[in-house]
């Protein structure tokens, strides 16, 4: 099944997920359109890594739908999963592959065609070519994370999701890395839906920003949207109002 | 409905290919990876072979001297290094910290289970095929003698394994790095009931049903029919067959509802060291 370009990207609806006795996701509803770029925040803990785990196809929710390209990820993930990528600290490429062969390995695995080309060019735009035919256990942080990320763009993805791309960056690589996903996005029209703890990042990168708590969505809003309502001067004041106090009722403004 | 999308949809050789690669890869990388894989088999098939020429030269048993201990070495270590090749190319993937990478990709799980074959017969072919050479140098034992027998001991040896190895990559997947030991171990316990060294007769009453219900048993049996009596036991390879389909769907059905299990869990998001 196509989407055609009014099916949103991602849509949500009523998604819950629950392990053992607590709901790590509890009744979330949200959508994505194409070329939106959204982000999730939340503390530790406040399901944003489940809530993209489900949109991967990763995680099965207990109960809600998640669409991606108007397709349900439960039944029928292999339909879209070739225009999605993705990035997360918690996963790692083999460590004794260069980092040729590791993207060789994924460009074969997503059906990239002309794949040299592809690695190539990944290497020019990203940095790579003074270490691509080291052994990716032997880089740096910085440039595990550029590696990362040139796996999550080998498919040229219309959907991205990051979770937590700059975590662990110093702030010079992390600003290295944002403008590289500006550019991509502009360049692709691309949807990217972004997990972080950083609220510099989210108000840089986001047109719009979900705030969950406890596995509920608690507020959400553009970011200018968001510090004009809470009387505030950025997004981490926000976040921590959200994060201490609660969210504001719908309509009220601080 | 998930299971069977997951379990039959689209299959894709160059996906396949990708994971070959990846694993070629990575046993290209290590000289020891590969040392590895010939060092145990040659010190079992030397260990083995020399008992076999004392015992053959003390008792005068023609049974020894037909080369049936060197004979249930080498295919016991095509059974156990099928399983152990199977399984150890799964779990690389978890010691890398790949598997979510993976399972996002359009990898479909039996394109998994098909690179993890073959990298299986890959492991064994560098294991197996220098130690065959010396066990005709050291011993007279030359394997590819047996002829067509050598090929259905063969078949139905590393089908055993694969569904052994199937099922303990599903439990893996479910239950984490803390299931890993069972690739080295779960095996063994076929080790005395296959009846791998001695007849099947030899086991007590009760056992001999559970024995039987192996699939390696008949094929041990068999090599010792062909090798003491020169009868390629067609009915017990058969047997072995039939044993083997049904323990192959019995292992990729748990492996796939593991892997169901494993995402309804939340597992695979964060599976690694």
């Amino acid at each position: 099944m196509l989407s055609d370009s009014s099916t949103p990207v991602i849509a949500l609806e009523h998604l819950v997920k629950s392990f053992a006795s607590a709901n790590a996701v509890n009744g979330i509803s949200f959508s994505v359109a194409k070329g939106e770029v959204v982000g999730l925040l939340g503390g530790n803990g406040a399901g944003k890594t489940t809530t993209i785990g489900m949109i991967m196809g990763l995680v099965t929710p207990s109960s809600g739908s998640v669409r991606v390209f108007g397709v349900n990820m439960v039944d029928r993930r292999y339909e879209v999963l070739h225009r999605m990528n993705f990035e997360s600290p918690y996963v790692d490429m083999p460590h004794r592959l260069t980092v040729r062969q590791n993207l060789d390995v994924f460009a074969r695995l997503y059906g990239v065609e002309h794949a040299s080309d592809r690695i190539r060019e990944l290497a020019e735009s990203l940095d790579l070519t003074e270490f691509i035919d080291r052994p990716a256990g032997q880089l740096s942080a910085g440039q595990k994370t550029r590696v990362a990320l040139a796996k999550a763009l080998i498919n040229d993805p219309e959907l991205l999701l990051l979770d937590e791309p700059t975590a662990s960056l110093d702030p010079d690589t992390a600003d290295w890395i944002r403008t590289r996903l500006e550019t991509f996005r502009t360049r692709r029209n691309a949807t990217i839906l972004l997990a972080s703890h950083n609220m510099a990042e989210v108000e840089r990168l986001c047109d719009r920003v979900i705030i969950m708590k406890k596995g509920q969505i608690a507020d959400q809003g553009t970011p200018d949207d968001l510090i004009r309502r809470y009387g505030r001067t950025d997004l981490e004041e926000v976040f921590l109002d959200v994060a201490r106090t609660g969210a504001l009722q719908k309509g009220e403004i601080r | 409905m998930s299971l069977a999308h997951d379990t039959f949809s689209g299959f894709s050789i160059n996906r396949v290919y990708a994971l070959v690669l990846r694993y070629t890869y990575l046993l290209r990388s290590s000289w020891p990876r590969l040392l590895e894989l010939v060092y145990w088999p040659a010190v079992q098939m030397l260990t083995w072979g020399f008992i076999q020429v004392y015992i053959a030269n003390t008792s005068g048993k023609a049974a020894f001297a037909a080369g049936t201990l060197i004979g249930a070495m080498l295919l016991w270590d095509v059974l156990f290094r099928s399983q152990l090749g199977f399984s150890i190319s799964f779990l690389e993937e978890i010691w890398a910290r790949n598997m979510a990478n993976l399972l996002m990709s359009p990898m479909r799980p039996l394109e998994f289970v098909a690179a993890l074959i073959i990298m299986s017969l890959i492991r064994l072919a560098i294991g197996l095929g220098p130690v065959s050479i010396m066990a005709i140098l050291f011993f007279g034992f030359n394997y590819f003698a047996m002829g067509l027998g050598a090929v259905l001991f063969f078949i139905n040896l590393v089908l055993t394994g694969w569904a052994v190895g199937l099922a303990v990559s599903g439990i893996v997947l479910r239950h984490g790095l803390g299931a890993e030991s069972l690739a080295w171990t779960v095996m063994f316990i076929m080790l005395p009931l296959a009846c791998v060294y001695y007849p099947v007769s030899v086991l007590p009453d009760f056992l001999q049903p559970l024995a039987w219900c192996l699939p390696p048993t008949y094929v041990f049996e068999g090599l010792r029919a062909l090798l003491i009596d020169h009868t390629l036991r067609s009915d017990l390879m058969i047997m072995a067959f039939m044993i083997n389909v049904i323990l192959l769907i019995g292992g990729t059905t748990i492996f796939m509802v593991l892997l169901q299990k494993a995402r309804a869990a939340g597992s695979l998001l964060q599976m690694g060291e």
